[in-house]
């Protein structure tokens, strides 16, 4: 089975360079058979990526130990539900998951561009096989995902305990989506200026896909952020880590992207921006999958040292020397057919949001990469903390998302300081009236920066909800609708548009619940014995007791121990309990005792969070196993060789003295007001780029009619 | 004005706008990073952030108080730290730590919660051998 999946990899290898082979070919010569051979091989390496994915799933599944991927990643007692994901949390795995996603997504774009573009088509097919041959190369040449071991182990390492979350589960190939979504832009904005047709063809063409791929890269950096909050033990959702860093670039010039196109295929500006920032953004998306890899930047969720580095570095500066290249090069068919006719223009505003989003960019990069930049000019190895990101990141942050309420309010061209005063003044309004209440009734005034976000988030969201008012009333007056028709009809007409403007009705709650937790989290470490208490922002927490379970922890991760607390807590008349607890997991180490094996390996908190929508109340414990460091000690001597079910019969012991006498327990707990916000607000985002996705039935039965027409008049040239 | 001119305006503010944002990303970052010392490094009377690796065995809790010791990632030079606050997850002998302190009498004596672990577990678990 592992020679069928590998003989899969290096056919899809052939097939894909085949696939860019022909393409040339068939677009140099004018072939058209060649074209659409090329085009049919992407198919074909399609199918071949699934079925090697299927065989590595399945072998996951059944626990294939024979599998060097298996054995390091999974074990039998894993659950269920883990060994699917712990595919995607080995090196070789993910990258033929790349590989799949990359070779589907490659199959729809052409699929559906098989009648149209083509001069364009061709060679986007070419990058496309180009693309996924380097991935593919990766895995045959160096990590090859179906290695066997010459002898099976009788027991894999399992999973990372860590990545045992849900969130972890669909995390990954939401990250991954979005990345390879990106190529598809890319490879027929390479087509669009080796053709030099740099039209908003192209554009129209794979607008659609750059919204996947930007909606899925940014629920899966959402997903990333509840799994760190969940399940790190730490409270934060965000910490300028180098990984979360290298998934948010691609997101951030990706973002630039989707708003410039709108100025091209409006007014024809732009085409030398737009195919740089596409060029960024798959350069970026590939730097995010190669950081993740290389080891070059030290961050806790990153693949071990690793044999591709070199290779991904080579690949990633040959993708941005050639782009760079291409683009001087058709620099002479890149002209504007317009000028800008006004700076108060929604275009310029869309240019100025660019240049804030793709700055945002720059200074996350260099943050992100200052480690090696100080090595580089001082020989010292330094890096820059959270606090540098957040003093930089958020006065930007201020500007773009007031720039996410103006923007929409905006005409294009031009337009007049009394039609600007007109629509902004009911929002204006509404900013004022927030900002009065909230210097009024809270202490907010206490974070400047915080005061002003509220008072922009109010503001855009008072310029959304306008614009739907507005809509939907003219809707009424033309139509007689009732509200609630009119404006789904609105939104169902206007997709993009109304779509949009959801987007960014959630990013400015996001943001919300963002400032609000960032400057008014209130957070205490405490040490508790059981009967003690603590207070915290009006919460008083105390420990009752102690818990130990075995086998089965209450979030089914499959950890074998698992110390806990109940905590009761107490606000003014609310009442309810907390049960956090930390989950130990048996060390593979064979220098340690027969027991303590089961105490030293990776442990991790549960955490439990009170969710609310004014405030989180987050509680992680730590329970302190060195009091049972001395009989754990004489245990190991006892019963080095006993059979498995008398270690068991031990560790049941240890445990029910841990619960019936338990030391003091660290504790630390988080206020955390509107964090819920942040979810929330993505879960709109969300909903409003699913709505924007979605085809219109107008633009189906437009694709229909024209495809009938087409046909109609070939019918009518025959005859 | 000319439409050339214009433009050279626009640009002039745009590489403006470029050069005011890198230098302050350089004067910023270069003024905020802070430099991991290696144990063999540290002198009393300075506040440092050392990096390095848990020597194996030096681990030892005292009610409130952690103490172990701290060597250089590639030598044998090492430190007694004492250290009380929040132990990380992943804190184990054998793994590479940061934490900040002062040297006193010999001792490297922690600031409170600032234990970090670094690269503590990559996603793949490390071989045992």
């Amino acid at each position: 089975m592992a020679g069928v999946g590998s003989a899969c990899l290096t056919i899809a290898l052939l097939t894909a360079l085949y696939a860019a082979g022909a393409s040339v070919y068939g677009a140099v010569a004018r072939r058209r058979e060649w074209v659409i051979s090329g085009r049919r091989a992407i198919y074909c390496m399609a199918g071949l990526c699934l079925v090697a994915f299927a065989l590595l799933e399945a072998a996951f599944l059944r626990t294939d130990l024979s599998l060097k991927l298996v054995a390091e990643g999974s074990s039998t007692d894993t659950p269920t539900f883990y060994k699917v994901t712990a595919l995607w949390a080995t090196q070789d795995g993910s990258l033929l998951l790349w590989a799949t996603l990359m070779s589907l997504f490659a199959s729809a774009a052409l699929f559906l561009t098989r009648r149209s573009l083509r001069e364009i088509a061709p060679w986007a097919a070419a990058v496309l096989g180009c693309v996924a041959a380097f991935f593919l190369f990766l895995m045959v040449g160096w990590e090859n995902p179906f290695d066997t071991l010459a002898v099976a182990p009788a027991e894999g390492a399992g999973l990372n305990p860590l990545l045992r979350h849900p969130a972890m589960m669909i995390h990954p190939p939401m990250l991954y989506t979005g990345y390879v979504g990106f190529s598809i832009p890319f490879a027929f904005a390479v087509g669009a200026l080796i053709e030099r047709r740099t039209g908003a063809d192209w554009i129209r063409a794979t607008r659609r896909f750059a919204l996947i791929a930007w909606t899925f890269l940014g629920t899966g950096i959402l997903l990333g952020a509840l799994w760190s909050y969940t399940e790190l033990g730490w409270g934060g959702y965000w910490a300028w880590d180098p990984v979360e860093n290298a998934s948010l670039m691609p997101w951030l010039v990706g973002t630039a992207f989707i708003h410039s196109i709108m100025v091209q295929e409006k007014r024809g500006m732009l085409r030398v921006w737009n195919v740089s920032l596409v060029c960024a953004t798959f350069a970026l998306a590939l730097l995010g999958t190669f950081l993740v890899r290389s080891g070059i930047l030290d961050s806790i969720h990153a693949f071990g040292a690793s044999t591709i580095g070199v290779q991904f570095l080579v690949f990633i500066c040959s993708v941005v020397a050639l782009s760079a290249a291409l683009v001087l090069w058709r620099l002479p068919d890149l002209r504007s057919e317009a000028r800008l006719d006004s700076f108060a223009s929604r275009e310029a505003f869309f240019i100025l949001n660019n240049l804030v989003l793709v700055g945002l960019c720059l200074v996350i990069l260099w943050g992100t990469f200052f480690p090696l930049i100080s090595e580089a000019l001082t020989g010292e190895e330094a890096s820059v903390g959270p606090p540098w990101f957040d003093r930089l990141t958020t006065p930007i942050a201020l500007v773009l998302v007031l720039l996410t309420g103006v923007g929409p309010v905006l005409a294009w061209r031009r337009v007049t300081l009394a039609a600007l005063g007109r629509v902004l003044v009911v929002p204006l309004a509404v900013a004022l009236v927030a900002l009065l209440g909230l210097l009024a009734f809270t202490d907010a005034a206490d974070s400047v920066p915080a005061l002003l976000m509220f008072c922009f988030v109010a503001f855009v969201l008072a310029v959304v909800a306008q614009e739907f008012w507005r809509g939907a009333s003219a809707r009424r007056v033309m139509t007689g609708e009732a509200w609630p028709r009119a404006l789904a009809r609105l939104t169902g007409r206007n997709r993009r548009r109304y779509g949009g403007y959801l987007v960014h009705a959630g990013i400015a709650v996001l943001f919300l619940g963002v400032a609000a937790s960032s400057a008014f989290l209130e957070q205490r470490d405490v040490r508790l014995a059981p009967g003690e208490s603590f207070s915290l922002d009006g919460y008083e927490i105390t420990y009752r007791k102690a818990t130990a379970r075995l086998g089965g922890d209450s979030a089914g991760t499959g950890a074998p121990i698992s110390f806990g607390a109940v905590m009761s807590v107490r606000r003014g008349d609310q009442r309810f309990t907390l049960r956090p607890s930390r989950n130990f997991y048996s060390s593979g180490d064979p220098s340690l005792g027969a027991i303590s094996r089961f105490f030293e390996g990776e442990a991790t908190s549960e955490v439990d969070v009170r969710w609310g929508l004014r405030k989180d109340l987050w509680l992680a414990v730590r329970p302190d196993v060195s009091a049972l460091e001395k009989p754990i000690a004489e245990a190991d001597a006892k019963f080095a060789d006993s059979p498995g079910d008398v270690q068991a019969l031990i560790i049941a012991a240890l445990a029910e003295r841990y619960r019936r006498d338990p030391p003091p327990a660290a504790f630390r707990a988080i206020a955390s007001p509107l964090v819920a916000w942040i979810w929330i607000g993505g879960a709109i985002a969300l909903l409003g780029a699913l709505v924007a996705v979605w085809p219109s039935p107008e633009a189906r039965l437009r694709r229909v009619r024209a495809l009938y027409s087409a046909r109609l008049g070939k019918e009518l040239s025959r005859a | 004005m000319d439409p050339s001119r214009k433009r050279t305006i626009r640009l002039a503010v745009l590489l403006a706008a470029a050069v005011l944002l890198a230098t302050a990303l350089v004067y910023t970052s270069f003024s905020a990073s802070t430099e991991a010392s290696k144990p063999s490094e540290i002198r009393p009377g300075q506040s440092y952030e050392v990096t390095g690796k848990v020597v194996a065995n030096s681990v030892e809790r005292r009610g409130e108080e952690l103490r172990f010791r701290i060597r250089d990632r590639d030598g044998t030079a090492s430190v007694p730290v004492v250290y009380s606050g929040v132990v990380p997850d992943p804190f184990r002998e054998g793994r590479e730590v940061i934490v900040e302190g002062e040297l006193r009498q010999g001792t490297f004596v922690a600031e409170r919660d600032s234990l970090v672990t670094k690269c503590p577990s990559k996603f793949t678990t490390e071989r045992s051998s």
